[in-house]
């Protein structure tokens, strides 16, 4: 250091500060954009709140029945008042129909988009990939109503058809039986619809992991001599499996928590119904849906119960879901 | 020179593309499995549309199989085997889109006409014949809700995505989590909250600003995703190139970050819109559904078009299902509407004014 910069640093009287503390300015753009950001963490836990203080006493009331009971009856007094000790709210019946439903759903749309999302990663030419996932991605925006309406009107006349021939040869096995022929808006057909709505989703995740696999691999499997299908069994497959197992328990989400389709598409009925050809069902958000018109004050507290449930229900698989596909993918969606 | 010119001209060639001996192939192996389909519904009792396709899937994959194994051996077999599977699936995934289109326009477009877009349900039934009558309410009503989520939800969302791409502090985590979190929240919660936090306790009754704080808390996850995936593609170049000219970092988010991913970050909101605009449970517990033109979200029922349609669905008459699929096919011709426009805003190149 010559000694003209230090008497001329020496001729300032004042140093200039040098510090890594963020301006004021700066600091109020962070305090706000960081208050945005914990905005999530503030929705999810009100709901929870509120869900939890309108259901509690509910769940005081019916304690674990509230889960393993399938009877939902509130009894109402002469004097107009809930009759609180005779009613009962369970929610059991409820809760296998949402997760039969789901499951039919992720039984039938999780082949269907694997299948359409290595077609699109791995065969599809440029133009008719294109084409399709967009059509796909406009999917994903369908309102609910508008499925409910299609499967209700237009998917009910083929899965008739389709539910009967099942039960003419599967009849044998127990979830195909049938004890009245009642085969119209049964848990299968709801859940053949709900199988389309969760396809673009599973489509749209278990395309986005396919198309990561490192392509030194696939061309590595190639060279060795590898037919498509081998490439795929060794190099695709292996990369991709629990990303796609992610991808699965979004949609399984999706399906759980679908209200307005399940309610337009299926007989809502309140009973455990195991035969999923039979022309009667529900789930935790349709029940709400159904009950909610007519229900006292008190009722409504019981089905805030029932949402809190599903909620808590759907944010554990989500939950889930994402942890799998963030560990996997470096992008979840 | 001589010996370049000598060298001779390689004509390219493809050993991989289709020789006209394969194409013959493919031709018959089709033409097979159409005759053995038709073949067999004429033959067993099977009859039907479904029987057709069953058949001639399952011949054309049996068939493929064989002339492939003749040709190239097993390997190859299982591989057209595979090719013909996974297009089944993208036939079987493309197919109900087809269809919910066709059947929208051909059961929507007649009712379809212009006293629709000029009159409202006030003194008419839905069961009315379907030139009474109209829904300009219910778009009024799905206007001012979707714009009022919008208000509610867009500054949150972008905030979100601000803080995790940008100021990246110890919260990135969590919240990236809830947020992936909240997108998974059914609609009927979201109303059901509403209803426990608002309705109950303070306004006792239905309005529209109720839907629009549902559909806020439907419409935050999609905005906030989309938009940091926008930010993150903003080069890091102008990010520093604002801090070296001695901008603090609000500056440089303002004036050099957010400008720059102004298309991305509408694009965004527009998804956000396209997602809530047809939501219909949360609509049913919290806004009522009114005939009539309602412009005050504070007070009063609000129709809405998810709620017209629900509302035509329910009445049941064929003049009634009629209406329903006529508010349908308008409602999705917003959603496609904005979806392209999301689309063509999107696929521009980020940074670009």
């Amino acid at each position: 250091m010559s000694s003209a910069q230090v008497t001329e640093r020496q001729a300032h009287p004042e140093k200039r500060v040098i510090t890594t503390r963020p301006r004021l300015s700066d600091r109020i753009f962070r305090g706000i954009v960081t208050g945005g950001g914990l905005s999530s963490l503030l929705i999810l836990g009100l709901i929870l709140a509120f869900l939890l203080y309108n259901g509690f006493d509910t769940f005081r009331q019916q304690g674990i029945h509230f889960l393993t009971s399938s009877n939902w009856q509130a009894v109402v007094s002469d004097a107009g008042k809930v009759d609180i000790a005779n009613s009962h709210f369970g929610i059991a019946a409820m809760l296998i129909g949402t997760l039969i439903l789901s499951f039919i759903a992720v039984a039938v749309g999780v082949p269907i988009s694997v299948g359409a999302a290595i077609y699109l990663t791995f065969y599809a030419p440029n133009s008719i990939k294109k084409i399709m996932v967009t059509a796909i991605d406009l999917m994903a925006a369908f309102p609910s109503v508008l499925f409910g309406l299609w499967g209700f009107f237009v998917l009910e006349g083929s899965a008739e058809y389709w539910a009967k021939l099942i039960h003419k040869y599967l009849g044998w096995i127990p979830l195909f039986k049938l004890d009245a022929p009642y085969v119209n808006r049964s848990p299968f057909i709801a859940g053949l619809v709900l199988a389309i709505m969760i396809i673009p989703i599973v489509t749209s995740i278990s395309r986005e992991i396919f198309s990561q696999t490192p392509l030194d691999r696939i061309q590595a499997a190639y060279a060795l001599g590898g037919t498509r299908f081998a490439m795929l069994r060794a190099v695709a497959f292996p990369y991709a499996r629990s990303g796609i197992v992610g991808g699965v328990m979004l949609g399984l989400g999706r399906a759980m928590g679908e209200t307005v389709a399940v309610y337009t598409v299926l007989n809502i009925v309140y009973q455990v119904n195991w035969h999923i050809l039979f022309s009667a069902g529900g789930n935790v958000a349709s029940m709400i849906l159904l009950k909610f018109g007519e229900a006292s004050p008190y009722e409504i507290k019981a089905l805030m119960a029932a949402g809190l449930v599903l909620f808590i229900l759907t944010l554990i698989v989500n939950s889930l879901a994402n942890l799998i596909v963030t560990r996997t993918g470096k992008s979840g969606r | 020179m001589t010996i370049e010119t000598s060298v001779p001209q390689a004509t390219p060639r493809k050993p991989w593309s289709a020789t006209p001996r394969d194409r013959i192939n493919t031709g018959l192996v089709l033409l097979g499995a159409i005759v053995f389909s038709f073949a067999v519904v004429a033959v067993t009792p099977m009859k039907g549309k479904l029987a057709y396709f069953a058949m001639f899937f399952i011949a054309y994959l049996v068939l493929e199989y064989v002339v492939n194994y003749l040709k190239a051996g097993r390997p190859a077999a299982v591989d057209s085997l595979f090719r013909g599977l996974v297009t089944m699936a993208i036939a079987a995934a493309v197919t109900p889109i087809a269809s919910i289109l066709i059947t929208v326009w051909l059961r929507g477009h007649h009712g379809l006409h212009l006293s629709l877009f000029t009159s409202d349900m006030r003194s008419n039934a839905f069961t009315d014949p379907v030139s009474q009558g109209g829904l300009v309410h219910a778009i009024i009503g799905t206007f001012l809700l979707v714009v009022f989520a919008m208000i509610i939800s867009v500054p949150i969302g972008i905030l979100t995505a601000i803080y995790l791409t940008e100021i990246r502090g110890r919260f990135t985590r969590p919240i990236e989590f809830l947020v992936q979190a909240m997108s998974g929240v059914p609609s009927i919660v979201a109303g059901l909250f509403i209803y426990a936090a608002i309705l109950v306790p303070l306004t006792k009754t239905v309005n529209g600003i109720q839907g629009s704080l549902a559909l806020a808390i439907l419409m935050i996850p999609t905005v906030a995703r989309t938009s940091q995936e926008v930010l993150k593609l903003i080069p890091a170049d102008l990010r520093e190139a604002g801090l070296a000219l001695g901008g603090t970092q609000w500056r440089s988010v303002a004036i050099v970050v957010v400008p720059a991913a102004k298309s991305g970050l509408i694009t965004a909101m527009i998804l956000g819109v396209a997602r809530v605009a047809g939501e219909t449970a949360p609509i049913l517990l919290l806004t009522g559904g009114s005939g009539a033109k309602n412009y005050n979200m504070f007070n009063g029922s609000m129709g809405s078009l998810p709620n017209y349609v629900w509302q035509a669905f329910a009445s049941g008459t064929p003049e009634a299902i009629t209406r329903a699929w006529a508010g349908i096919l308008v409602l999705l011709v917003i959603v496609i509407a904005l979806f392209a426009a999301a689309r063509t805003l999107g696929n521009r190149k980020v940074g670009a004014k």
